[in-house]
């Protein structure tokens, strides 16, 4: 398998931790993996981005523009930052939820998030897009979009892992009292 | 031997620990301060580990611990290097007996640092020997070499990884705990004309690290990391010489292109020998490095020394920019220069649109960072005032950003104390404010402050005291009263360091207390002479709140000036764009909006901070 994963979004929204289950999935099938990722003062409500590399043939765990198979987006406008990464037949799973940055707030530069959805229907044919805000209240809990958003890029057949390397991947990672509701985020896309 | 997925700095100090380490001393700053961090969490029990107060004590401490015998590692960011250099320029001429790597994190972009300074560079004018890793993998294994080295050649060594290898993961190979190798110490041997430095010994030393090091050259072109690849036949004209990750920036862009490529790991002392056979029959050289041109002028300087007719280019040529970190796409682009398109490639790539704008995100200061509070305090306090706001090296460095504007100035650890003693010196109109973190203050704030003290300045010295190293991600400090080992130690006090200086007006206030925080700054600021205040207040990940605030929209008046004087992420306009909303996944419950707010209609937020004025014991 080789595979070109990139997760984005914006500093605490996760995409650490949804980048180590992956790569924990990779490992367990005990294939090469990469990844590369946004550490410091970025991560004070800055872009931030994953990048993860499976299978042979990698070198440096930075993914060259065109390349990557599947982009995770917890932000609509993030996702479209990392588009020109996707290659042209990949896919896109991204949370309709957009985080407004201060600037916006303060009126110092304009974001509209549906321009950004919009967007990502005109120019990538494979879009999923998730209500990562109903999946949440849903759940109960905000801290499990990451898993959430893993769950729809397992439904779309673009992660290249099984619903029982995740499963495994969370019995392994996931604290015991946190094990059923990240269970139930990562089918949440399957069952809605 | 096992597998383990590990970030690039995980993977180094897996490496030292198992080369036998024995001591482990370092200042946090990103890119390095994971190194350190694992040391403590995988310690197998024997070795010492310690956060510094800054650099140059951490190398000092690697230091002693090496004059023992025992091995020992100190750890750094590239401008840490800058406050550790007295020492290490010393030390190279004093020599170690256990190996002693100094490991530095460069940062290209820079991304996170206030230089794009190059330990390549350091290495040659310092006379150390360096090794620069080009993976994760090559790291473990490369630290290790890097001890066996220093201790076989008598010199402390520099380790030096950017950041796409210190905060770059892979699943890689490391030995078990039962193969690490158990280094003993054999103490220290009393010998002054070997440990004490005088100039007698300095230039008998200076003569004996020229001469090893060209002996060295010899020895590191029979070194595997540096290596000759791919077309190394006689027909080859052109190659490509690079470093680091670059080299695999650059192995991943040839899809079949050829080219002799030069690997180099140990750019000083430069392995001449091996260059001369890579040049050889070649017409051309590309020369792919991040940061200085190092290994571009070790090619250009070849050429010469034996008459090659070789063209060499790269930054000084203007084929590679000159500054920012190196990526995928422009060193396919250089390579593509070189040797042409990659066959089967399209010649251009789909291209996309344009995007409707995308949000802007520069860093900011967390919601509820109680830095934000004291800045506003200063900033009610000092309305209409002639004022310098210096800055310095922390997470408060994004005071700097709207709405707050609260940094004139920042240049380095510490140096804001001095620079408003300078403005101050010139302008006595000026009320002149140094802001300065706790973990900052012990580093290097303590001497800038006798300087303004003993030297009659007129400043007024802010500490944003959060109980914590912040901005590198939470490590312990003399003030916080824990240690990286797990000890829990006497507290040094910021506010009894400053009263022993002999500052007479030292107060300490919550800034999460609006109006205290204002009326001390206002009374503090008038004092004449060095003054200071303390803004306490623990960092919003120390603390967890225990109650968020929320907006009452009927009381909402819609003026949006909680908005637009704090600037906080988690406060927000609601869908309409007509009244403030608060997020609740961000809200720590500061209640700094609840006591700006005019309309009063902000309300719920509670957080049990450390209790204001009052020193812990």
């Amino acid at each position: 398998m080789r595979k070109e994963i990139i997760l984005c979004g914006v500093g605490g929204q996760g995409t650490i931790l949804a980048s180590r289950l992956i790569a924990s999935a990779a490992m367990n099938r005990d294939l090469p993996i990469l990844t590369a990722e946004t550490i410091g003062m970025a991560q004070r409500g800055g872009s931030v981005f994953s990048h993860i590399r499976i299978g042979e043939g990698a070198g440096s765990p930075l993914i060259p523009k065109g390349k990557a198979d599947l982009i995770i987006g917890f932000e609509p406008g993030e996702a479209v930052r990392q588009l020109p990464f996707l290659k042209p037949d990949g896919t896109i799973v991204v949370n309709k939820r957009p985080v407004m940055p201060v600037s916006a707030s303060l009126g110092q530069s304009a974001y509209n998030p549906q321009a950004m959805l919009d967007y990502l229907r005109q120019n990538v044919r494979h879009v999923i897009l998730v209500d990562g805000d109903k999946a949440t209240a849903a759940l109960g809990s905000s801290k499990v979009l990451n898993v959430v958003l893993l769950g729809a890029a397992l439904e779309s057949g673009a992660l290249g892992f099984s619903e029982e390397d995740l499963q495994k991947v969370l019995q392994e990672r996931v604290p015991e009292r946190f094990l059923e509701l990240n269970r139930k985020a990562l089918s949440w896309m399957r069952n809605r | 031997m096992h597998k383990e997925f590990l970030m690039g700095n995980e993977a180094i100090a897996m490496g030292a620990l198992a080369a036998g380490v024995q001591l482990v001393a370092g200042y946090p700053g990103t890119p390095s301060t994971e190194v350190l961090e694992t040391i403590a969490r995988r310690n197998p029990g024997n070795v010492y580990v310690e956060w510094s107060v800054n650099e140059k004590a951490g190398l000092e401490v690697a230091a002693g611990a090496a004059y023992t015998g025992a091995r020992a590692l100190v750890t750094m960011k590239q401008v840490g290097l800058n406050v550790a250099s007295d020492p290490l320029m010393s030390l190279e001429y004093i020599g170690v007996k256990g190996g002693l790597v100094v490991l530095v994190a460069d940062d290209p972009g820079p991304i996170s640092s206030q230089t794009e300074q190059d330990t390549r560079t350091f290495a040659m004018f310092s006379k150390v020997p360096l090794f620069d890793p080009c993976s994760v993998q090559e790291a473990y294994e490369m630290i290790q070499e890097a001890f066996d080295f220093s201790e076989k050649y008598g010199t402390p060594v520099f380790f030096r990884a950017t950041t796409r290898i210190d905060h770059g993961y892979e699943g890689i190979l490391i030995k078990d705990p039962q193969e690490y190798i158990r280094h003993e110490a054999q103490g220290f041997i009393k010998d002054s004309s070997r440990w004490v430095i005088f100039p007698r010994l300095s230039v008998r030393n200076h003569a004996l690290i020229e001469k090893r090091n060209d002996e060295l050259s010899d020895t590191l072109s029979e070194y595997p990391g540096n290596r000759i690849l791919f077309e190394t036949g006689a027909g080859c004209q052109k190659g490509i010489a690079t470093h680091g990750i670059n080299f695999m920036y650059t192995t991943d862009s040839l899809e079949g292109r050829n080219a002799r490529i030069l690997k180099i790991a140990t750019p000083f002392p430069f392995p001449e020998k091996l260059a001369l056979s890579f040049l050889e029959g070649l017409d051309e050289v590309l020369c792919i490095e991040e940061l200085d041109p190092v290994i571009e002028r070790a090619l250009t300087f070849v050429c010469g020394k034996y008459g090659l007719k070789v063209k060499i280019r790269g930054k000084l040529t203007g084929d590679i920019p000159p500054a920012g970190e190196n990526t995928p796409e422009l060193v396919d682009r250089a390579v593509t220069g070189l040797l042409g398109p990659a066959a089967g490639r399209a010649s251009a790539p789909e291209t996309l649109p344009e995007p409707p704008a995308l949000p802007v995100r520069p860093p900011v200061l967390c919601a509820g960072c109680p830095h934000r509070a004291s800045f506003l305090a200063v900033k009610e306090a000092m309305k209409g005032k002639k004022t310098i706001y210096c800055g310095d090296i922390g997470c408060y460095t994004l005071g700097n950003a709207a709405p707050l504007d609260m940094c004139d100035t920042c240049l380095c650890m510490g140096a804001g104390i001095g620079i408003a003693q300078g403005v101050g010196h010139i302008e006595p109109d000026t009320s002149c404010f140094a802001f300065v973190g706790d973990s900052t203050f012990f580093a290097s704030g303590i001497t800038g402050t006798i300087n303004a003290f003993y030297n009659q300045a007129n400043m007024t010295l802010v500490v944003l005291d959060n109980s914590t190293t912040a901005m590198t991600g939470h490590q312990p400090h003399p003030g916080t009263g824990r240690t990286v080992m797990g000890q829990v130690v006497e507290k040094v006090s910021i506010e009894k360091v400053l009263l022993a200086i002999g500052l007479k007006v030292v107060e300490t206030v919550d800034p999460l207390d609006f109006q205290a925080a204002v009326e001390t700054t206002k009374r503090v600021a008038a004092q004449p002479g060095v003054k200071a205040i303390i803004f306490r207040s623990p960092c919003i990940s120390v603390i967890r709140p225990e109650g968020k605030s929320h907006v009452d929209e009927k009381k909402c008046i819609g003026c949006k000036k909680c908005i637009k004087s704090l600037g906080c992420p988690a406060l927000t306009l609601d869908s309409d764009g007509k009244k403030a909303r608060i997020d609740d996944s961000l809200c720590t419950g500061c209640t700094l909006c609840e006591q700006i707010c005019p309309a009063d209609a902000i309300s719920g937020g509670r957080k049990n901070g450390l209790a204001a004025g009052k020193e812990e014991a």
